[in-house]
């Protein structure tokens, strides 16, 4: 092997072993996506994502305990008063998916949903 | 109400290997009377009424006449030439209030008019609006046991709690509870188990599922006679979980749209040229001999 051939495999060795740093990063810090959620509507109620990328939804309750369930997207969570819990979704299809809260929660319960739209 | 229709519509689902006999009258039809002539009915066969999902209290277009409703069936349900052994409410006897002190004026108000009914033996359950905001509480100071069983003519009958828990859970102790009953039963035994939610994943987009419900279906499997009746969905469905079959019932104040046939679970709209259409009460008459169970719908209110 020349000089130049082992230099051009260092730098091609180089390249790739920082495109996996990269992509390493890119799992591990997901793009946050903060959903508030209060009686009886979530904030926001529409959240879009894409394709195979992996977010995590940052829910929090300003009042009673919640729940967060995207059963297409086989996500869900308590959401406890107090706390930040945190979902990671990598959608695998593009559409518009329906999320609602699944813990009983009161009057306005049974309209409380949203919409994830994968593009 | 007029009755535009008078014929049964027969379905026969034995075949499917849940040995239920299914009688169906359409929409609007006329009351009459289930099939008693049948030549396999044993002489202590009998039948009962399911009624479900009433939500007193509820105010709003679905059901324009919904301080009615409730009373019109109550009347209906008296004039069976026959009276049933026995009737149950399966559960969102009243709708749901943010309020305790409102919650027990509509359970005191509709415990008023089912006491009207003239058959002795009433059962009741609760639906998530009657007790998932309390865990039951207010619930069993009107209706007593959140869960109970009891035998009547040789079925075995178990009515399940699935909505005490806000998260839609039976729970580890009341499975247990379960684990304990069917021990003591023939694998043979007649059953009949009541509940408000599905026990099965009938549609999660719309939280018509019971989170762990595939544990309750478990613990029945092994057991060869297995009929589940339950309501929370306001239409009639009809599904199989291997031999057991599960039948939700029509409520009493407003039907919702079949699973995922909408965008959102909303009421369907009152049909002002077919008043009460999409509600109505439910007879359903046993066959021992066959273990099977003819299940009759009827309308609000006769025809």
């Amino acid at each position: 092997m020349s000089l130049n051939q082992k230099r051009r495999l260092l730098l091609t060795a180089a390249a790739l072993l920082g495109m996996g740093q990269l992509h390493a990063k890119d799992v591990s810090t997901p793009r946050v996506i903060k959903v508030v959620v209060r009686k009886f509507v979530f904030t926001p109620d529409t959240i879009q994502l894409k394709k195979g990328e992996t977010v995590e939804l940052e829910l929090t309750t300003e009042d009673v305990v919640m729940g967060f369930n995207a059963p297409d997207l086989k996500a869900r969570s308590d959401i406890i008063p107090g706390m930040v819990k945190r979902l990671r979704i990598t959608p695998e299809n593009t559409g518009k998916f329906t999320f609602h809260c699944d813990i009983f929660c009161g009057s306005g319960h049974e309209d409380m949903a949203g919409t994830i739209v994968v593009t | 109400m007029k009755n535009p229709l008078n014929r049964r519509d027969f379905l026969k689902l034995a075949g499917l290997g849940g040995g239920v006999v299914f009688a169906s009258t359409l929409s609007g039809c006329s009351w009459s009377e289930p099939a008693r002539a049948d030549a396999h009915m044993a002489a202590d066969d009998f039948y009962f009424v399911q009624m479900s999902d009433t939500h007193w209290g509820f105010e709003g277009a679905p059901n324009p006449d919904a301080k009615g409703t409730l009373k019109k069936a109550v009347a209906a349900v008296n004039e069976l030439g026959h009276a049933p052994d026995f009737i149950i409410f399966t559960g969102d006897l009243t709708h749901t209030t943010d309020d305790p002190k409102q919650r027990r004026i509509r359970m005191a108000q509709f415990h008023e008019i089912v006491a009207e009914l003239k058959t002795p033996k009433v059962l009741f359950m609760p639906g998530e609006h009657d007790a998932s905001l309390d865990r039951g509480e207010a619930y069993k100071e009107f209706f007593g046991d959140l869960n109970y069983t009891f035998d009547h003519k040789g079925v075995h009958f178990i009515a399940l709690d699935n909505v005490s828990d806000p998260a839609a859970s039976i729970g580890e102790a009341q499975l247990a509870w379960l684990a304990a009953d069917l021990a003591q039963l023939p694998k043979d035994a007649k059953i009949v188990v009541f509940a408000h939610r599905p026990l099965f994943d009938l549609y999660p987009q719309w939280d018509w599922a019971t989170r762990d419900g595939a544990k309750a279906v478990d613990l029945l499997m092994p057991y060869a006679n297995v009929t589940v009746f339950y309501g929370h969905i306001h239409q009639e469905n009809h599904h199989m979980t291997g031999h057991i079959a599960h039948h939700s019932a029509k409520s009493l104040m407003f039907p919702l749209p079949a699973p995922g046939s909408q965008p959102k679970r909303a009421p369907l709209a009152w049909d002002a040229e077919h008043p009460y259409r999409g509600l109505g009460v439910r007879e359903i008459q046993t066959e021992k001999k066959r273990d099977a169970y003819a299940i009759t719908e009827l309308p609000v209110q006769k025809g």
